[in-house]
């Protein structure tokens, strides 16, 4: 009883990588663990909710279809802001990853869910993947041009032994900042769930063993969870947003480097 | 602490933090690459064009429907023109109808006046001529019956007159 109490209790756990099935490729552990399961289940589920939007496809739209829609022109609407209609040619790229980071965060915020988004590596990916799509593509469309991109035009010359470093700077800190806002947002958020639910329960349970004045602060621990739980919903929307967003501004930059 | 230790121990014995461990990299990679990869060309390929074929479609409908109403708006608005001038006219023309007919009418009431008038001013004339007749017969009567009254008084005064005699002094006697 006690193990299953302090396992319940401990922040870090929910984080744990577990196998469920055994894959070994050429000496490479590619085991199918809760962390893919609940990656498969986000990914499932935005091809349910999408493909059943699209392919029902009706005039007047039913109320899925109509959120549907209203994501896809969330999405559009956000990508021609950006990055401008050019931009839209990445629509479907910057729609999966919105789609996929907002529903691993959402997915998150079940109870006992694994929030695939809390693992570096994962964001790591994702945002190498931006940022490798917006150097291939940058240098693809504009050539060498594309380097004006660290140079911004309009500054004095002595300006640019300052300037050009910093840009370049900033350009390779975009991965790294983007990686680990979304990990850290989703990491940090739900250690904090977890401690204050954690706290509730422990300071129950010891209220319920006869420290009757415990409960009073156990009462303000669970104020604190639901609270925190409000909060975290409204940043895994955020966090999706926000890393589907930068991925446009940094998209608009392969599609026009001279600022 | 504690509880970490314990847990990490129960979860297999490895105490470090999980997003930093090495050994599932290469599983979540796999995975990742191949789900999101998944996630994409189904949304690429198969989901997002038909949604956007949808929200298109019901875009082209609406302002179809919207040109469509211009139109119908548009021929309504002459529709109701063409009303306008088409009662414009035949209001004209019943004006043109009710003038003509109230001349008509004038013109007839007028000419029945005019022999009527004729018709009474004749036979005033006749009237007044026989009235004029009967009164001059009248008063010839009257002097004859004047002249044999005379002659009757005088007879019984004993005197006799002739009867032109007694006319003449009629005659003298109402002309004073």
């Amino acid at each position: 009883m006690n193990l299953s109490f302090h396992q319940m209790a401990d922040p870090i756990h929910q984080f744990q990588v577990q196998k469920l099935f055994e894959l070994n490729i050429g000496g490479l552990d590619l085991s199918f663990t809760n962390a893919s399961f609940y990656m498969l289940l986000g990914v499932a589920l935005i091809i349910i909710f999408f493909g059943l939007a699209a392919s029902r496809g009706k005039l007047v739209p039913s109320r899925s279809q109509s959120i549907a829609e209203v994501g896809y022109g969330f999405v559009a609407d956000m990508v021609r802001g950006a990055a401008g209609e050019e931009g839209l040619k990445f629509f479907p790229f910057v729609f999966t990853l919105f789609f996929f980071v907002f529903f691993a965060n959402m997915i998150g915020m079940v109870p006992y869910a694994f929030t695939t988004t809390s693992h570096l590596i994962v964001t790591a990916a994702l945002a190498l993947l931006v940022i490798s799509i917006v150097i291939v593509y940058g240098f693809y469309k504009n050539g060498l041009k594309f380097l004006k991109l660290f140079a911004p035009s309009g500054a004095p010359w002595p300006i640019y032994f300052l300037l050009v470093p910093i840009e370049i700077i900033s350009f390779f800190a975009r991965p790294v900042t983007l990686a680990l806002r979304l990990f850290a947002n989703m990491l940090a958020g739900h250690i904090m769930l977890k401690l204050f639910a954690g706290f509730a329960a422990q300071l129950f349970g010891a209220a319920f063993a006869g420290a009757i004045a415990l409960s009073a602060v156990g009462l303000l621990a669970f104020a604190m969870g639901v609270a925190l739980n409000a909060l975290e919903l409204l940043v895994a929307g955020l966090q999706a947003y926000v890393f589907a967003i930068l991925t446009c501004v940094y998209l608009n930059d392969a599609l026009h480097p001279s600022h | 602490m504690m509880f970490m230790t314990v847990a990490a121990e129960a979860a297999g014995g490895s105490a470090a933090f999980p997003p930093f461990e090495t050994w599932h990299f290469p599983s979540q990679l796999f995975w990742l690459t191949l789900l999101f990869g998944v996630l994409y060309i189904a949304l690429s390929r198969f989901i997002l064009p038909k949604l956007g074929g949808v929200i298109e479609k019901r875009g082209d409908t609406i302002a179809d429907a919207l040109d469509e109403a211009a139109r119908l708006n548009e021929e309504a608005k002459e529709a109701k023109k063409a009303q306008e001038l088409h009662l414009a006219e035949a209001r004209a023309k019943a004006r043109e109808t009710s003038d003509k007919a109230r001349a008509k009418v004038d013109a007839e009431i007028a000419a029945d006046t005019q022999k009527v008038d004729a018709d009474l001013a004749e036979r005033l004339a006749d009237a007044e001529q026989r009235i004029q007749k009967v009164r001059s017969d009248a008063l010839a009567n009257v002097e004859t019956i004047a002249a044999d009254t005379t002659q009757a008084i005088l007879s019984r005064f004993g005197v006799s007159v002739s009867e032109a005699d007694a006319k003449a002094a009629v005659a003298r006697a109402t002309k004073n």
